[in-house]
């Protein structure tokens, strides 16, 4: 069973169609790629798999269970996703560590003790053990992306929303982020990323989706969808991004 | 470490000696620019054809010695009142702000109340909230009838409330939806979301304001007296009353300022703190 179907998705702001019959399939341990020119729908689809758009039309379901039923409680159905955005979106009054422990501690009500052990595995692992005393604005733009990913992280997901993680960092410090979702994948976790980096998304994930005009317009393995687009639209875009000099 | 055995270069030394030299200068130019300034008050004032007659009526040191006991029982009351309804006005004005921020149609009626409340009690004149408090509802003669100095009290709670609520309620909306977002995404419920990320967030935002809001109540809290009560510039008038000397008064009003030092202290130290912490330094 796939952990995320999303069918025939979609979504208006005013009389603006963003998605327009999006349909959408991510099998466990999974890493989907969503590619497509800015506006194209990237951000609306992410957020509103994790409920925080009202959709106009269409279905999701995780783990088989439909979550876009209004008699869902959404608040159950964002613990058992994590999201991160482009501008890390940490809390600025809280440290590193009541970061990463405020939804373990408040959503799943564990004890202190055991949730700050747990968070402070988890930045150790990714070397940010040093800053769990610091708060956000101590840190490099890198460090706090990586502090909201061990954040989304602590919630144990079953599945990871990645919303261009990398566009807000200055070059050097892409590479420390995209190190740490590189070790995810090799750790088994199901995730959607939306991105720019045409290079990551060929290297990381298993299935590349095009957006354009609402709908996934081509779809399949990296290499055949930046390799040898079939879409016209694809082409397109594709050529663009290589004009930019970002592929 | 490094840091220790750095030896400043001959030109990192010539620059700290500049800026010693600078600091010292402007101590002296302050100092003296203030001298100058006070002397000239004073000469102005005390040479004034009037000086004699205004220093016998407004700063008579043994009025306002034999004055001094009746003022500061008065103060008592003015502290006392302050801090309970300086206490009551900042729940009251959470809660109302709060209300607002309610959304969904079940609702409507406590955000209709709560918008209709800070509607009313800003507009309204704290003199008229105190007069129909104090004089018209004891009236009723209900059973269980608080005194003239609680129903005051609610009068100063219900007007400053109002104010209150809307300074919170613009710190509440000054907080980005990025960071709802991201709490909600992290399946926290929205009174956590409030209670866990915005609220700290505004409160510490609007901070500056709301004390701002508690020094303005400090002076208005006197205003009971008008229903009987009798507080410190009370006091004043009726010794002032006896003697026919206006020294009481500036009794009072000194006590008043020392009064309120501490907590325009506390408000300029929160402020400046606010202002850096924003600057992201
Ligand atoms: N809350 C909103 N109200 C109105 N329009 C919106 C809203 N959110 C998004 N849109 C519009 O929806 C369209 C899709 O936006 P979205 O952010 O999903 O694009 P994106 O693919 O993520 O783009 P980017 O690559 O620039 O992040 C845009 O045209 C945007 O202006
Ligand atoms: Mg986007």
């Amino acid at each position: 069973m796939p952990v995320l179907t999303c069918r025939g998705l979609r979504k208006e702001f005013g009389d603006h169609v963003v998605l327009d019959g999006l349909d959408l399939t991510v099998e466990e341990h999974q890493v989907v790629a969503l590619i497509g020119a800015s506006g194209s729908g990237k951000s609306t689809l992410l957020r509103c798999v994790n409920l925080l758009e009202e959709l106009d039309d269409g279905i999701i379901e995780l783990d088989g269970e439909e979550i876009s039923d209004p008699r869902v409680d959404p608040d159950l159905v964002r613990r058992r996703i994590g999201m991160v955005f482009q501008s890390y979106n940490l809390f600025p009054h809280l440290t590193v560590l009541e970061n990463v422990t405020l939804a373990p501690r408040k959503v799943h009500r564990r004890v202190r003790a055991e949730a700050e052990a747990q968070a402070r595995e988890l930045l150790d692992r990714v070397g940010l053990g040093a800053k769990a005393g610091a708060y956000p604005d101590r840190l490099s733009g890198g460090q706090q992306q990586r502090v909201a990913i061990v954040r989304a992280l602590a919630n144990s997901p079953r599945l990871m929303l990645l919303d261009e993680v990398t566009s807000a960092l200055d070059p050097e410090l892409v590479g420390e982020v995209l190190a740490m979702i590189r070790d995810l994948k090799a750790d088994g976790m199901t995730m959607v990323l939306a991105t720019h980096e045409m290079g990551f998304a060929r290297e990381v994930a298993d299935q590349v989706c095009f957006l354009d005009g609402g709908t996934v317009v081509e779809a399949g393995p990296p290499a055949q969808v930046l390799g040898e687009p079939t879409q016209p639209r694809t082409r397109q875009f594709l050529h663009r991004i290589i004009e930019a000099g970002r592929l | 470490m490094s840091l220790a055995q750095h030896t400043p270069s001959p030109a990192q030394q010539r620059r700290a000696a500049y800026r010693r030299r600078q600091t010292i200068r402007s101590v002296l130019v302050a100092a003296s620019s203030t001298a100058a300034l006070g002397t000239l008050l004073v000469l102005a004032v005390t040479g004034a054809p009037g000086w004699d007659r205004v220093r016998e009526s407004f700063l008579d040191p043994g009025i306002a010695r034999d004055a001094l006991p009746a003022v500061l029982s008065g103060l008592w009351l003015n502290i006392r009142l302050l801090v309970c309804c300086a206490a009551g006005a900042l729940l009251l004005g959470l809660l109302i702000a709060l209300l607002r921020t309610l959304r969904g149609p079940v609702f409507f009626p406590v955000r209709a109340l709560a918008a209709g409340y800070t509607y009313t009690f800003r507009g309204l004149p704290l003199i008229i909230v105190l007069y129909v408090l104090t004089l018209g509802v004891p009236g009723l003669r209900l059973q269980g009838m608080p005194s003239v100095l609680v129903l005051g009290g609610l009068a100063l709670v219900l007007t400053y409330g109002g104010y209150l609520a809307e300074v919170f309620r613009a710190g509440i909306e000054s907080i980005h939806p990025s960071q709802l977002a991201a709490a909600r995404s992290l399946g926290l419920t929205y009174r956590q979301t409030m209670r866990h990320v915005v609220l700290p967030q505004a409160v510490r935002r609007v901070a500056p304001p709301l004390l701002n809001d508690v020094v303005a109540l400090q002076k208005d809290v006197g205003l009971v007296s008008l229903a009987g009560p009798i507080d410190a510039v009370r006091a004043a008038q009726i010794s002032t009353a006896e003697t026919f000397n206006y020294t009481p008064y500036i009794l009072a009003g000194v006590l008043f300022v020392l009064m309120a030092i501490p907590l325009i202290a506390v408000t300029d130290w929160v402020t400046l703190r606010s202002a850096r912490r924003q600057s992201g330094g």
